[in-house]
């Protein structure tokens, strides 16, 4: 009797392991994933990409192209971000249980929140594609829309962080909404909000490479031409441009975060 | 009586010029109980890891049992760990595992590394660890997570962990520091029979002086790295405790000390 | 008069925020519109959200199709997010400070840091050459970068370990592998759980993305295939609805798990 939970565990994690592995199979059934061919190919690829996936000399000579590509990627994506911290702030501030003026608006910010959180960047993207053609307004909605749909959500976070401490002490002293709003809340959780602006800015500059290579702008399309076109050479240099852009901004990010939070 | 340990001229530096620990020189016998008393930052929790080398002290000797501790590779450092048990101030269980999961981490020392990874334990392991949680009156425990216990409670079973081993010796890093002085009665009572029952050897940091005196064979005073006092608790004087501790908080100590006493 | 003093957070602070919107203004000065009437095509985007999402059919498949479609990209999504799972645990373990030595961490950080910083979609395109476009390259792409995430997140909790713990076992002489398996793993469970749990949602959407752009089938493909080829945008209507209601079951279900995980803690 005494020992039962010792089986108990045991079977538990049996079971656990078991279901795990059917499932695993019948995902590899659906998806038609070939088991054999997933092992053979990553030291297949490695070995392709050492032989072939790295910037000559020749490539070298792309480098302006590429980083002017590289430079309207990196500003889509802080616009986008920006203008979409912008509204999701205000979103926010009417969805956030402290804060929100009305509960029938509050549940109406956070749901349209969830609906442009879930409706993934490459799916705007499409949609988009249809109306804004291969310009930049596509990429630029389609990141907006998203970046505004995460950041709600981390704001609201952020703010319900800050709790109705603050909010409640200065209700006390009467303090009228607005008020309370830009003396009390933003303040407080101000630098929570920038930290996850620099986050969305980074996953931006991801995200518009896989909507430049679906519209055909920016760094996302420079590569893709060059992997159509078969000049790995350059596709590996616009591999490493994003690479150093990511790092310099991480880079940013951390610094400006350990200053202010 | 034999002796069990000595510590030879150990020495232990952090940094470059400040000892934590400078020329400790001492032997236990077989089956005594000492307590090792001085105030915060003394060295008494670096003197006890470099024991079991939980922390290398940086020269000296340190043998246990015949052996020089210190020179032993990876494997009979291992060994010989499992015969030294060790209590920690805050008990340093895995709080999200079963009380007896916990008390059976003990034998982890004797196992192969999968038997030890997969937690397979033998049916006499679990029978012990059953009789030593009832012995130490947490038989209504035993299935628990560890983390609803109370402190007492968890400190019991960090006892439990130590004794599974059947350790030849228990060093005791301040094990009822936190505890209320209910509880830290009734921890170190558990301490002191097992001492005497199991002819098990105790090492016990403590700061409280009239602990020390109550339940030790013997008092060792640390301050500032040095052995300053080795003596029964009886030859314990005022003064003395005055050079262990430094002289105000000395005063404070000593009458607390004569309060409990009286 | 200012009651906030001037120091270096606030300053910082300001920087940032000034920083970002002369970005903004600039990049939207500088970005390349293409003759897009901005009015007109945005009149033309609302027409058609309002036909996506009031008048969505089906016309190049069934509703069961779809569902069979979604299935795919849910398991696209499983098989990365367990394959990616087993090999951060493993390798998480050795990035975490606490239990190995500095420089192999440094090393496994590092690479991780840079696998994170090539986005998804690269990372399916150069496995691709090798493997072919198809659920191989896309599987072992996501798994990249699934594992560069969840090597971060799991090694992060695995230093959040209590060292006391540790210690403990050390000193009965249990083993380092003993140690993880009896000490480490049970202390983080509900934690890595729940990492990976999120990183299955985020998973959902990239293998969305994937299909797309990658050729990784599944919703996604259909999504490029009803508005890139077919240019029907009632059908890219439906495939949204699709897409949005499994995306917030995924979500309902990882924030779910998010709260029990903050409710276990305290
Ligand atoms: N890991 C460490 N690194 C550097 N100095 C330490 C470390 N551990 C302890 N010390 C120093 O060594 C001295 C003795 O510490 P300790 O053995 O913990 O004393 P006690 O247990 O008597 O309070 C103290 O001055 C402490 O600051
Ligand atoms: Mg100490």
């Amino acid at each position: 009797m005494q020992v039962d939970i010792f089986l108990k565990k045991k079977l538990h994690n049996l079971s656990f392991i078991l279901l795990l592995g059917t499932a695993v199979l019948g995902a590899i059934i659906l998806t038609e994933y070939d088991v054999a061919k997933g092992f053979s190919s990553v030291p297949a690829a490695i070995q392709w990409a050492l032989s072939n996936f790295y910037p000559d000399s020749e490539s070298m000579e792309k480098f302006p192209d590429i980083f002017e590509k590289l430079v309207e990627t990196v500003l889509i994506s802080v616009a986008a971000t920006t203008s979409g911290a912008a509204l999701a702030l205000l979103f926010a501030i009417a969805g956030s249980s402290t804060t929100q003026f009305n509960r029938f608006l509050g549940q109406v910010s956070r749901t349209i929140a969830t609906v442009f959180r879930n409706i993934d960047m490459a799916v705007w993207s499409m949609i988009l594609l249809f109306s804004f053609g291969q310009s930049a307004f596509t990429g630029y909605f389609a990141l907006f829309f998203g970046s505004f749909g995460f950041l709600t959500r981390a704001f609201i976070e952020s703010i319900d962080e800050v709790g109705d401490s603050s909010v409640e002490a200065l209700r006390a002293t009467g303090a009228g909404y607005f008020s309370i709003i830009f003396q009390s809340v933003i303040p407080s959780s101000i630098s929570q909000m920038i930290s996850w602006i620099l986050f969305m800015i980074e996953t931006n500059i991801r995200s518009a490479t896989l909507i430049g290579i679906l519209t055909g702008t920016g760094i996302g399309f420079a590569f893709s031409m060059y992997y159509k076109s078969l000049d790995y050479n350059a596709a590996s240099l616009v591999v490493l441009v994003i690479v150093a852009a990511i790092f310099i901004i991480e880079w940013v990010s951390n610094y400006v975060r350990r200053v202010i939070l | 009586m034999t002796t069990l340990l000595e510590l030879k001229n150990v020495s232990k530096y952090y940094s470059k010029d400040i000892a934590a620990l400078s020329n400790i020189h001492f032997s236990i016998e077989e089956g005594e109980f000492v307590s090792v008393i001085g105030p915060s930052g003394a060295g008494k929790s670096t003197l006890l890891r470099c024991i079991n080398r939980m922390i290398e002290a940086s020269s000296g000797e340190v043998v246990f049992n015949g052996t020089n501790i210190r020179k032993l590779g990876r494997k009979g450092l291992r060994e010989t760990r499992t015969q030294i048990g060790m209590i920690f101030q805050h008990y340093n269980l895995v709080t999200r595992l079963t009380v007896i999961e916990n008390v059976l981490h003990g034998r982890l020392g004797y196992k192969s590394a999968v038997a030890g990874m997969l937690g397979i334990y033998s049916q006499e392991e679990k029978q012990q660890a059953i009789r030593l949680l009832e012995e130490l009156g947490l038989s209504q425990h035993m299935y628990k997570r560890v983390d609803q216990l109370s402190g007492g409670q968890k400190q019991r079973v960090g006892i439990a962990r130590a004794l599974i081993q059947n350790p030849k010796m228990l060093l005791c890093d301040e094990p009822i520091a936190s505890l209320d002085p209910g509880s830290s009665k009734i921890i170190m009572d558990h301490i002191k029979n097992i001492s005497a029952s199991y002819k098990i050897t105790c090492l016990v940091n403590l700061h409280q002086v009239d602990v020390a005196l109550k339940y030790s064979d013997r008092i060792i005073g640390v301050n500032k790295g040095e052995v300053v006092f080795n003596g029964k608790p009886s030859e314990l004087t005022t003064d003395m405790i005055h050079k262990i501790y430094g002289s105000e908080t000395g005063d404070l100590i000593f009458e607390a000390g004569e309060r409990n006493a009286g | 008069m200012r009651v906030k003093p001037y120091n270096k957070a606030f300053m910082v602070i300001h920087g940032t925020l000034l920083s970002l919107v002369l970005l903004t203004v600039y990049g939207f000065y500088s970005f390349d519109y293409k003759d897009v009437n901005f009015v007109e095509a945005s009149i033309q985007t609302l027409q058609n959200v309002k036909m996506m999402f009031i008048e969505p059919h089906f016309s190049h498949f069934t509703f069961q199709e779809a569902l069979y479609q979604v299935a795919i990209t849910l398991g696209l999504a499983f098989l990365t997010t367990v394959f990616g799972a087993a090999i951060a645990l493993f390798l998480g373990i050795f990035a975490a400070q606490n239990l190995t030595n500095k420089a192999v961490s440094a090393v496994i950080k590092g690479v991780v840091a840079f696998i994170r910083s090539v986005p998804t979609v690269l990372w399916v395109l150069i496995f691709a050459v090798a493997a072919g476009l198809g659920s191989v390259a896309a599987v072992i792409g996501m798994t990249f970068h699934s594992v560069g995430y969840l090597i971060k997140a799991y090694s992060e909790a695995f230093e959040e370990v209590d060292k006391g713990m540790i210690d403990a076992l050390k000193a009965s002489g249990a083993g380092w592998w003993q140690i993880i398996f009896q000490a480490v793993l049970p202390s983080t469970a509900t934690y890595l759980v729940s990492w990976t749990f999120l990183r299955f949602e985020i998973n959902f959407a990239v293998a969305v993305a994937m299909g797309a752009a990658a050729g990784a089938g599944g919703i996604g493909f259909e999504m490029f295939m009803a508005s890139g080829f077919y240019y029907d945008i009632q059908e890219v209507g439906m495939i949204t609805y699709f897409i949005l209601i499994f995306a917030i079951l995924l979500e309902l279900v990882a924030t779910r798990v998010k709260k029990n995980l903050k409710t276990a803690e305290v």
